[in-house]
């Protein structure tokens, strides 16, 4: 049997490669999935966490960010969209219309 | 075999929500079906959240679904801030949204939807339902900003907005998921019954929740050093969402934030309170001397909104229900103030023109009597000086930081807030003793009287009887 503590290692490098790539990308694209992995390595917590205990709790909170995060795609990709019709570019370098 | 029957009258507690979600539905299909009735949609608005406000009122304490859901004086006093928000910003709506010519139906179903988070986020005994209403809420205002895409500059600042709350929530995720490992449960009086006990304090594991967690709500009430996304995205979104924005939703992460920490770690003050107190310093510093070079009104009540999140910080580090109260008393007198300030602006805008900077109310006593000295009332109460609502607030939140013992924090705070008087007052100064660049008269159109009358009696009213809210808030806080 796999212990715990593999998981939850596991979970903090995937949450750690995540943050990396949301601070040092520069593609709004490439941050969102950052987003995204930062997320699964929250699941992959809550779901080893509940299994150990036995509490199905933590797999209950999974579902919930899953649907969760399905609903910011949506919403950030639909920001994306409009973000590269008014700039035809979706790098953040672009962003800097606001600033002071 | 047995059949899982759904119980109707579990579903009491969240009444209020599940009516404002029906609210946002009507609002969507009644702007869909029936166009030409356009008008009618805010007036639907205010009385679905009047309606809901009722409610909440008159709802019994308790808790809904084995302790997820709680309502209690604490989680009605937020919920009240927020209906009130809504009530407020959708009075001012029409008007704003004919000037920048964005008549679109979803946004009220969007701003209801958005309020429905914020009661979760007030009511939640959970950490599920805590982080389901913060996406709730979260969700639908990503939209709101960029909703007006013929202006530019709002997909900007709606994008940085989405990243950073993404980012943000992330953060907080990870924490609560680390208190869901150390403890075993997700109920948030179950957590602090089981970490409470200060066996824990040193452990590392802890710690790293801990710190997530701030971090995270810090995010969500705009405070140093989360705070670098707030000028920005305040600054592009519409007006009208930036108003609404600085008020409700910053409301509700003090909800969550008070919740978890005030109500939960109340053992722990003393590990938690001197990193809030160094946040408050940190906060008020940055946000009200970057305010002191703005040239852009819109980007340096940004600012302000920024340093008044730490002050609101001053009452919670206290960790004692005076200065719960007080955080509390003094988020009900900014959602006036703010209100009222950011509905002035609004008033000055023109079709095509933003007119956001600190040289459009230049002159404005001459343009318009009636809102310079509405617009005086709201900057002396966002200063602090009586007998305005902003004073009183103040003054409670500097007083139970005091009593807890953070003396230098107050200090800090007093400095900060002499010098806040330099900017705000500026923009008394140019529309008292300036000459107007334009002719133009202002135009205060009915929806947009009743509001600022209602902010400028709130102020004035919390400034003249400053006794009986904080009397209300802390019977709310002992009443559990």
């Amino acid at each position: 049997m796999i212990p715990l503590s593999w998981y939850m290692a596991l979970a903090v490098l995937l949450f750690s490669i995540g943050v990396c790539g949301f601070l040092t990308r520069r593609n709004v694209i490439i941050m969102f999935l950052s987003l995204e992995l930062m997320l699964n390595g929250v699941n992959l917590n809550l779901v080893a966490l509940s299994y150990y205990m036995d509490s199905v709790r933590g797999q209950a909170f999974t579902f919930f960010i899953i649907t969760v995060a399905a609903a910011e795609a949506a919403i950030g990709l639909g920001i994306a969209i409009s973000l590269y019709r008014s700039r035809r570019s979706v790098h953040v370098d672009s962003l800097n219309q606001l600033k002071g | 075999m047995t059949t899982a029957a759904i119980q109707w009258t579990a579903m009491a507690p969240i009444l209020p929500e599940l009516f404002l979600v029906g609210v946002a539905v009507m609002l969507i299909g009644f702007d869909l079906f029936l166009p030409r009735q356009r008008q009618l949609l805010p007036w639907m608005t205010v009385v679905g959240a009047l309606a809901a406000l009722g409610m909440v009122l008159g709802a019994q304490p308790g808790e809904g679904f084995g302790g997820m859901f709680v309502i209690d004086g604490y989680a009605t006093i937020f919920k009240i801030i927020c209906l009130g928000a809504v009530i407020i910003t959708t009075l001012m709506s029409e008007h704003f949204l004919r000037i920048i010519n964005l008549r679109q139906g979803e946004y009220y179903s969007l701003l209801v939807l958005s309020l429905v988070g914020m009661l979760l986020m007030a009511s939640a005994g959970d950490l599920m339902v805590l982080y389901l209403g913060l996406e709730l809420m979260a969700l639908p205002i990503y939209a709101l900003v960029g909703l007006h895409k013929k202006d530019g500059r709002t997909s900007e600042a709606a994008i940085k907005y989405f990243l950073m709350g993404g980012f943000a929530s992330a953060l907080l995720l990870f924490g609560l998921s680390l208190f869901y490992g150390l403890s075993g449960t997700t109920n948030i009086a179950a957590i602090s019954e089981l970490l409470s006990s200060g066996d824990l304090v040193a452990s590392p594991v802890f710690l790293a929740a801990l710190g997530l967690i701030i971090a995270g709500f810090s995010f969500k009430v705009a405070a140093a050093p989360f705070h670098l996304w707030t000028p920005d995205v305040y600054e592009g979104a519409p007006t009208l969402v930036t108003a609404f924005m600085s008020v409700g939703p910053k409301a509700a992460g003090f909800a969550i934030f008070g919740r978890v920490v005030f109500l939960g770690f109340a053992d722990l003050q003393p590990h938690w309170a001197p990193v809030l107190a160094f946040m408050a310093i940190l906060t008020m510093g940055i946000g009200n001397i970057t305010a002191l070079s703005q040239t852009s009104l819109k980007r340096m009540l940004a600012y302000s909104s920024v340093a008044h999140a730490g002050y609101a910080l001053l009452g919670l580090l206290a960790g004692t229900a005076e200065g719960m109260a007080a955080t509390m008393t003094y988020l009900v007198v900014y959602l006036f103030m703010n209100l009222g300030a950011f509905a002035i602006l609004m008033a000055l805008a023109q079709p095509g023109r933003r007119c956001e900077s600190l040289e459009d109310c230049k002159g404005l006593a001459t343009r318009s009597p009636l809102a310079a000295a509405l617009m005086l009332i709201f900057l002396f109460s966002l200063t602090g000086i009586p007998p305005t609502g902003g004073f009183i607030g103040k003054f409670y939140l500097l007083k139970s930081a005091f009593m807890a013992g953070y003396s230098l924090t107050v200090v800090a705070a007093v400095i900060f807030s002499a010098i806040s008087a330099y900017f705000y007052l500026r923009v008394v100064r140019y529309m008292y003793m300036d000459d107007p660049q334009e002719s133009t008269p202002v135009v205060l159109v009915p929806g947009m009287k009743a509001a600022l009358y209602l902010c400028a009696l709130g102020v004035l009213g919390l400034g003249f009887f400053p006794g009986s809210l904080l009397q209300w808030t802390l019977s709310a806080l002992s009443g559990m």
